[in-house]
């Protein structure tokens, strides 16, 4: 079976939070084991793109589509879908700022989310997966990973440090292995050793079974996953997608080439920060 | 149903019955009360125990005592009955899927406060632990071991509820442990109630020096919410800790929702021992619980734990108190309550410190979390101290669930419902982790698992 034919396909995609429209017909395609880098400047959209893939709520998909491709060709428009069944579709998100949840161990929620993404039609209440099983698979990830074994016995999220959030994320993507990942930010709050270790760690992991779109302001992460076409995004769309030396031209001199070349979007972008100093200024 | 009991009356012909059976010494205690009992009105708001109490639908004249419930009527098993089973959905221990169901050392079976069964192991009566109900103790037990202790330490003139329970007690169980024997496996009181039963059960447990013993009560049973019967309980508890004693009492209400719950307890810590109290609340309509810890001897020890699950109207009061009156005691409450629909957990806290008390470690806090925009919760500590050298601290807080959890728990492939168990788990993960008892701990998991719904 070749995976290479799977697909994340977002079509023409526009996206509202609250009734203000952050994503203005986003189009973006990704294969099974293909990797894509998403850069843009702050504020202009990347983060909502991961969260309306999952299906976030608060974030209202007012017109397009986000399609999963199978290999068989069946198409299937996932907007409708609760988050769970987007990720026991092989959906995953990386957050940027993971939630905290007090009092649930690391070792719980995975063996949760293992249990459901693993046997998608589990309901609640049905057998986990065996708990000897999951230990071993869950010490050899973590090995792996050169994390602690004492780790998984933390309460998710609860009092760790920025570095120790990404490297939990990183850890449930391993465990979960997806088809298809959004990687948002996974290298903030990294110093540049651990950096270089999640990027190896997410190579290691994603290989040729997983799309992987990462998020990113630097190109370290990228360094062990280079990526097949780098996209930027600039007031609520990707205006120019390209090889790697996109990534690094945007690294180098920013986004001012970006913004001179592609005015409307631009001019969305002010418009969009403009709304959030006066959302600012209200709220205080 | 065949099962409801048309009431007596709270009145002399039902004290007299009971004081027939009773030592002489007994009986004059109960008539005592009795006096009391019919001079007191319901308690009223101006009562601050009692101005957060909906009592206005309770109708003293329409309870009495049980009359005994015929052959056919229905014992109710308990959560911790049911705990055989395995806990692998069980978000709150992992390990839990190893442990054995639990083992007793013995175990007493009410119904509207007369006996159905006891039993206690050969190997620990022969220890010299006497394990019954009262009538069956006292029975056996001279008179000066049971009289300094019986209704020694809660106040049976606090208020109407105290007098009645003083005045009409049955059933419910005397423990005692004798100087340095160590009872490795539980005690258990289970009191059942029928539809419209009552049950006014007194529980004293002593503990002689430097012993250990786990005692375990649980209720059931009662008519449901709704114009029914439901049910009445009005109880005390006692509790004597030696010195250097140690003492694991758990106290899990899980009566039917149409039940009245009145209850008075008191524990008094002696010089060295140690306390850990366990208050678990899921059932009743109204509860209203005086929790009160005497820390009485230098280097007393209490960890008081309240695990509290409400829904539809129920309505949980509790007034706890953590008394140090000797130096260099140390005690500490946990409160967690997660509230459903539109119900109402209400707790207020006080430590008082006595002027001798120096050296005093005192701490209180309760948490609560709401499930429902509808359920309401008021956490009120307080602080009373007249000594100088003293450290004491309070807090409370009160949170929702957060979508942003249930998201996240979403992302991983966690239905709404199974996220939103598993964050309502993780409140209650910190108090579990203080109840060393782990089938107790895992019983009530399940049960307030079972409960949460979805959370709007």
């Amino acid at each position: 079976m070749s995976s290479g034919s799977e697909k994340l396909i977002v079509k023409d995609l526009h996206v509202a939070v609250e009734g203000k429209e952050i994503l203005r017909g986003v189009d973006l395609e990704i294969g099974r084991g293909e990797i894509h880098a998403l850069m843009g400047p702050n504020g202009s959209g990347k983060s909502t793109l991961g969260y309306a893939i999952m299906g976030h709520p608060s974030y209202e998909v007012t017109s397009g589509s986000i399609e999963l491709i199978e290999a068989d060709g069946t198409r299937r428009n996932i907007v409708e879908l609760e988050p769970d069944e987007r990720a026991r579709l092989g959906l995953f998100l990386a957050f940027q700022r993971p939630m905290a949840i007090p009092g649930v161990r690391v070792a719980d929620l995975l063996r949760h989310a293992v249990s459901n993404v693993r046997n998608p039609l589990r309901k609640e209440g049905q057998e986990l997966i065996g708990m000897r099983e999951f230990r071993q698979e869950l010490r050899a990830k973590m090995s792996e990973l050169q994390m602690d074994s004492e780790f998984a016995r933390r309460y998710v999220n609860d009092g760790f440090s920025g570095g120790e959030m990404k490297r939990a994320e990183i850890l449930q993507l391993a465990m979960l292995r997806p088809r298809f990942a959004v990687l948002d930010e996974t290298d903030s709050g990294l110093d540049a050793d651990a950096v270089r270790l999640a990027s190896q760690s997410i190579a290691k992991i994603g290989g040729a079974d997983m799309g992987i779109l990462v998020i990113t302001h630097h190109e370290q992460l990228l360094e062990h996953n280079i990526p097949l076409r780098t996209h930027v995004m600039l007031g609520g769309r990707i205006v120019e997608s390209a090889g790697p030396e996109l990534a690094a031209e945007l690294h180098k001199l920013g986004y001012d080439r970006i913004r001179a070349t592609y005015p409307d979007a631009a001019a969305n972008e002010a418009a969009m920060s403009s709304g959030n100093r006066a959302e600012v200024t209200a709220a205080t | 149903m065949s099962t409801v009991i048309a009431p007596a009356a709270f009145d002399q012909t039902a004290l007299e019955s009971l004081c027939a059976l009773d030592p002489p010494w007994v009986a004059d205690r109960r008539r005592a009360a009795f006096e009391r009992f019919q001079s007191l009105s319901l308690p009223d708001r101006s009562d601050e125990n009692w101005m957060r109490t909906e009592l206005r639908l309770f109708k003293r004249s329409a309870w009495g005592p049980s009359v005994q419930p015929g052959p056919e009527a229905v014992e109710h098993e308990g959560i911790l009955a049911r705990n055989t089973k395995s806990f692998s959905e069980n978000f709150l221990s992992p390990e839990a899927e190893l442990s054995e169901p639990m083992r007793l050392a013995g175990q007493i079976v009410t119904l509207n406060g007369h006996l159905r069964r006891s039993r206690c192991d050969q190997l620990v009566a022969s220890r010299g632990v006497l394990f019954g109900t009262p009538e069956q103790v006292m029975a056996v037990a001279g008179e000066s071991m049971i009289r300094p202790h019986w209704f020694n330490a809660i106040d049976s003139g606090a208020d109407m509820f105290a007098a009645m329970h003083a005045a009409f007690h049955r059933g419910g169980a005397i423990v005692f442990i004798p100087d340095g024997v160590r009872l490795e496996q539980p005690l258990h009181l289970l009191s059942c109630l029928t539809e419209g039963g009552t049950d006014l059960g007194h529980v004293l447990v002593v503990l002689g020096k430097g012993a250990e013993a786990t005692v375990i009560t649980e209720t059931a049973g009662g008519g449901p919410a709704g114009s029914g019967p439901g049910g009445l309980h009005c109880g005390g508890i006692e509790l004597i800790v030696g010195e250097n004693a140690s003492l694991r009492m758990v106290n899990i209400q899980n009566w039917n929702t149409g039940v009245w719950h009145f209850a008075r307890q008191k524990a008094k810590v002696h010089s060295g021992g140690k306390l850990q109290w366990t208050l678990a609340a899921l059932g009743s309509r109204l509860s209203q619980v005086a929790q009160d810890v005497a820390l009485v001897g230098v280097g007393a020890h209490a960890q008081v734990n309240g695990v509290m699950f409400t829904e539809g109207r129920q309505q949980l009061i509790y007034n706890t108190l953590q008394h140090h009156e000797a130096a260099s005691c140390i005690s500490d409450l946990l409160y967690k309550g997660a509230l459903q629909d539109r119900s109402r957990l209400v707790w207020r806290g006080m430590i008082k410190v006595d002027k001798s008390a120096q050296k005093t470690n005192g701490y209180q806090r309760s948490d609560t979390l709401m499930l429902s925009e509808h359920a309401r919760g008021d956490s009120i500590p307080g602080l009373e101290i007249e000594a100088d050298d003293v450290r004491c601290t309070h807090g409370a807080t009160s949170g929702r669930v957060d979508r942003e959890q249930i998201f996240y728990a979403q992302c991983r492939g966690l239905s709404a419902d199974e996220a939103a168990r598993l964050v309502v788990a993780g409140f209650f993960q910190q108090v579990f982790d203080r109840i060393t008892i782990a089938p107790v701990r895992e019983a009530l998991a399940e049960a307030i698992s079972e409960r949460i719904r979805r959370i709007q």
